[in-house]
């Protein structure tokens, strides 16, 4: 037998006092930790095989298990850890990529935890939401200044294409096939009670879930996935996906083994076939090519929709947001490298992109520089973590976001990032029937909906505070923020003081 | 060391107050600084300044350019600026009493002005955005000196000081318009610098306002984007530029200058309480004019080359009050100051948040210019 040189992540811990070998942890672990061994009339558990997603933990009926970080330790080494080591091993033992799930989970600084709030004292009100109207609904899209008066005085002015939020939160893109049918569902469904929109991201949209079209945003990836003249018609707006957070500067891959009949009648690709996006959209290869993307699909929509570029926050993305307002595109979407995925090879997510703090803090500056901020509406993408992460993007500039990760935390998902393994127990990340099953979606939208409610109401308490009345003064107020135990040049680019000043 | 007004924000609660005779009868200055004078407890003695719409009959068609001059020097560049931009029709210091209890002062010129004919043509602007833009640029880049007034026969005069003693100081019962207004200051800090007091002024728009607005910077940032530079870093100052963008650069009427500055709540919108085309004017500009709402507590008086505009924030958490006898509208922060200047008045109330009072010359007044 060959020797495993990887050591165990977590270690399970089982309370025998407690375990009445129910075998509900062996029914439920999608990745075959537990085990009951009859010869020992015990519980046994393989510990290489956990992720931690915590299912057994949490459906244990009598406590009995406890996951936690394996005692066992590599030498400790200041300069080859314990994960970097276990991946050369694995590298040498496969000679493959390194893959991982979900957002970059290494010790970079977080800058929203740099961003302090304002509040208002003496000279100024603060407002009681409770007893004052407090309004979060949000236009994004562009906003066209001209207007004439007639001698009637009666006003004549241009309208473009909007969307229309209840409030300023959206689902960001998660593809059917990267997330499963009921996870969409759910959140279809919640995005229509909230008033707000979802990403169908780049696998189609389900014949069942035309019906949720207007509170839809159907995405145009390099695989064109799923896209003809129907998709597009039952969008509220169309979002081309230039690149992701997690994995700037290439494609996706969905194995075909998630490649089931349902998911092949979307996509519109044959059963059991990889669907492979690009790294590039191949008929964009510059600037002026996005522009001809945007006009034809505005022309594919008669001009009604709005168009949402949607690309990976890195270094040079000022100027990039800059030729995206100039392309006729009336949201830019900026994700951060935070940005989950449902797989990413390793190196890329954790080493690619910049925080969307900054990122965002230097488009809206850059925009308003040019002049051309009024051209287009700006998403900040790229962990959204509480509604003060919100306050701080919209202060910085945003004038709304998009939040995934917390929306599958909302359904069950407890962030082990293993949804590329296809095996999520909770039945959000996976195809397998019997998994899908578990997430039902009656309970999973209202708690998207309780979760999304929630925040909203933190928002509006927290403008209370600040004495304002309406979302829209908080935008781009980013005398609201002042940063703490940043250097001045981190200032600088965030567009804010330090505490104190 | 303390910063000056523009280096730091500074806070300020206030007292306002102001009148118009709609058809066009000059008063002299010495009644509205007496309706200031009785709010003495809502300023500390840190800025006052008055506006007065009427008062240069003589050289009603000149732009009338009052500036501050922190050192000779600075003169000299701002005339020599002048000189290439504008024919000076007439110069000189701005008459003033002495008064005790107003020191520092800095050297206070006027000039009436025309915009040069070749240089206007070279902008390619209309006449009152060159002169707007000339205003910004004296005050953005020559250092010490600074334009706080620069419409047609009106002017602005304010000090630090109360704003009774400004009064006096500028001697401003000599001066006789058909509208006044007044601000007295209380700054949370000490600016000590006089362009920091009140009203703030673009050509003939001056604003006299009370209260700290909670949007500030959002409305900083995107005025910005039109060629204002806000340097002073107070309310007024970005008020002044929204209105003058709104009504001035879009053509925009005050009613809906104020429907877009403190605009109907989305629970009045949709209650069905407007015209089905007016809910979708106010749908649009809450959209497309979003960046310009103003939230957070403030009465404000617009002047303008023809009325007067007083308007409250959405919630009215600024007190202000409104009268009438025969022709004349008065506003105040308080109503003890609408009685000084009349006692026996025919009607006054309180006018709701978001609710503008619009009082302008009529149509047939000979002192009504522009529109």
């Amino acid at each position: 037998m060959a020797v495993n040189f990887n050591n165990a992540l977590f270690e399970i811990v089982r309370n025998p006092d407690r375990c009445i070998k129910c075998r509900v942890c062996e029914r439920q672990c999608a990745n075959e930790v537990h085990k009951y061994d009859p010869e020992q009339d015990k519980m046994v558990a393989n510990e290489l095989n956990c992720v931690d997603c915590q299912r057994c933990v949490c459906l244990c009926p009598t406590n009995a298990l406890k996951i936690r970080p394996n005692e066992n330790q590599f030498r400790m080494n200041g300069n080859w850890n314990m994960q970097l080591m276990d991946e050369v091993y694995k590298q040498a033992g496969s000679g493959g990529v390194l893959l991982s799930a979900m957002g970059n989970p290494q010790n970079y600084p977080v800058y929203w935890d740099k961003i302090l709030l304002n509040a208002s004292q003496v000279t100024n009100p603060p407002i009681d939401p409770l007893r004052e109207p407090m309004e979060t609904k949000t236009f994004l899209g562009k906003k066209s200044q001209k207007i004439t008066y007639d001698k009637d005085g009666k006003a004549h002015y241009e309208k473009t294409p909007y969307l229309e939020l209840d409030l300023p939160i959206m689902f960001s893109a998660m593809s059917f096939g990267s997330i499963s049918k009921n996870a969409h569902e759910s959140l279809a469904r919640a995005a229509t009670a909230l008033g707000t929109y979802y990403n169908t991201g780049e696998g189609g949209l389900h014949r069942d879930f035309y019906k949720y079209g207007k509170n839809t945003i159907v995405q145009v990836a390099s695989g064109r996935f799923g896209v003809f003249k129907g998709y597009l018609d039952a969008g509220a707006a169309v979002e081309i996906k230039m690149g992701q957070g997690a994995k700037p500067g290439i494609g996706g891959h969905l194995p075909g083994m998630k490649v089931n009949e349902e998911i092949s009648r979307t996509r519109m690709i044959p059963m059991g076939a990889d669907a492979i996006s690009p790294a590039p959209h191949h008929d964009i290869y510059s600037i002026e090519d996005l522009r001809q993307l945007v006009n034809s699909l505005k022309e594919a929509t008669n001009g009604e929709k709005p168009i949402i570029v949607k690309i990976a926050a890195v270094h040079n993305v000022a100027a990039i947001a800059s030729g995206i307002a100039r392309s006729g595109a009336d949201i830019i979407a900026i994700d951060g490298f935070r940005g989950g995925t449902g797989a990413a090879p390793t190196r890329i997510r954790d080493n690619v992109g910049i925080p969307i703090e900054l990122a965002l803090a230097s488009v809206d500056s850059r925009l308003r520089d040019e002049g051309i901020r009024n051209d287009v509406s700006i998403v900040a993408a790229g962990s959204m973590r509480s509604a003060a992460d919100v306050v701080k993007a919209i202060a910085l500039g945003a004038d709304a976001v998009y939040i995934a990760t917390a929306a599958l935390l909302a359904m069950g998902c407890h962030l082990c990032r293993s949804c590329n393994t296809g095996k999520c127990n909770w039945g959000i990340a996976t195809q397998r029937a019997d998994l899908v099953k578990r997430l039902n979606p009656n309970v999973a939208y209202e708690r998207l909906v309780n979760l999304v409610t929630a925040w909203d109401h933190e928002i509006k308490e927290i403008m209370g505070g600040m004495g304002i009345n309406s979302i829209e003064s908080l935008r781009g107020n980013r005398l609201m923020l002042r940063g703490i135990g940043l250097t001045q040049k981190e200032l600088d680019i965030l567009g804010i003081m330090h505490a104190g000043e | 060391m303390l910063q000056r007004e523009g280096e730091t924000r500074i806070p300020a609660g206030c007292a306002i107050s102001g009148f118009i005779n709609r058809s066009g009868r000059r008063t002299n200055g010495s009644v509205i600084v007496n309706s200031i004078a009785c709010m003495h407890e809502r300023s500390n003695g840190l800025g006052g300044g008055f506006a007065g719409y009427g008062i240069y009959p003589e050289y009603r068609d000149q732009y009338a350019f009052h500036v501050f001059y922190d050192s000779s020097e600075s003169r000299v560049k701002t005339e020599a600026f002048l000189d290439r931009h504008f024919d000076v029709v007439n110069l000189s210091r701005i008459p003033i009493r002495k008064n005790p209890r107003i020191t520092d002062e800095p050297l206070i010129w006027r000039y009436f002005v025309n915009p040069l004919p070749t240089k206007l043509q070279d902008s390619q602007l209309d006449e009152r955005t060159f002169v707007a833009r000339c205003v910004i640029n004296i005050n953005d880049k020559i250092d010490g000196a600074y334009v706080f007034s620069s419409g047609k026969n009106m002017g602005v005069f304010k000090a630090v000081g109360y704003p009774e003693d400004v009064g006096d100081f500028y001697r401003l019962e000599e001066y006789s318009g058909w509208a006044w207004t007044v601000h007295g200051r209380y700054p949370t800090n000490t600016p000590g610098w006089w362009g920091g007091a009140h009203p703030f002024s673009l050509l003939d728009y001056t604003i006299v306002h009370n209260g700290e607005i909670s949007s500030y910077d959002a409305n900083r940032r995107f005025i910005e984007m039109f060629g204002y530079k806000c340097n002073l870093l107070t309310d007024t100052e970005v008020i002044t530029y929204i209105v003058d963008y709104l009504h001035r650069r879009l053509g925009m009427p005050l009613e809906d200058v104020a429907k877009v500055i403190a605009s109907p709540f989305w629970s009045e919108i949709e209650s069905g309480k407007f015209s089905p085309e007016e809910t979708e004017k106010i749908r649009h500009f809450r959209n497309v004019y979003s960046s310009l709402l103003i939230t957070g507590p403030f009465s404000i008086i617009l002047g303008y080359n023809y009325g007067l505009m007083a308007l409250n924030d959405r919630l009215k958490l600024r007190s202000m009050v409104a009268a009438e006898k025969g022709d004349t509208i008065y506003i105040s922060s308080e109503e003890c100051s609408i009685r000084t200047m009349c006692p026996d008045v025919d009607k006054i109330w309180s006018p709701r948040g978001g609710e503008p009072i619009i009082a302008e010359l009529d149509k047939n007044c000979a002192e009504r210019v522009g529109k």
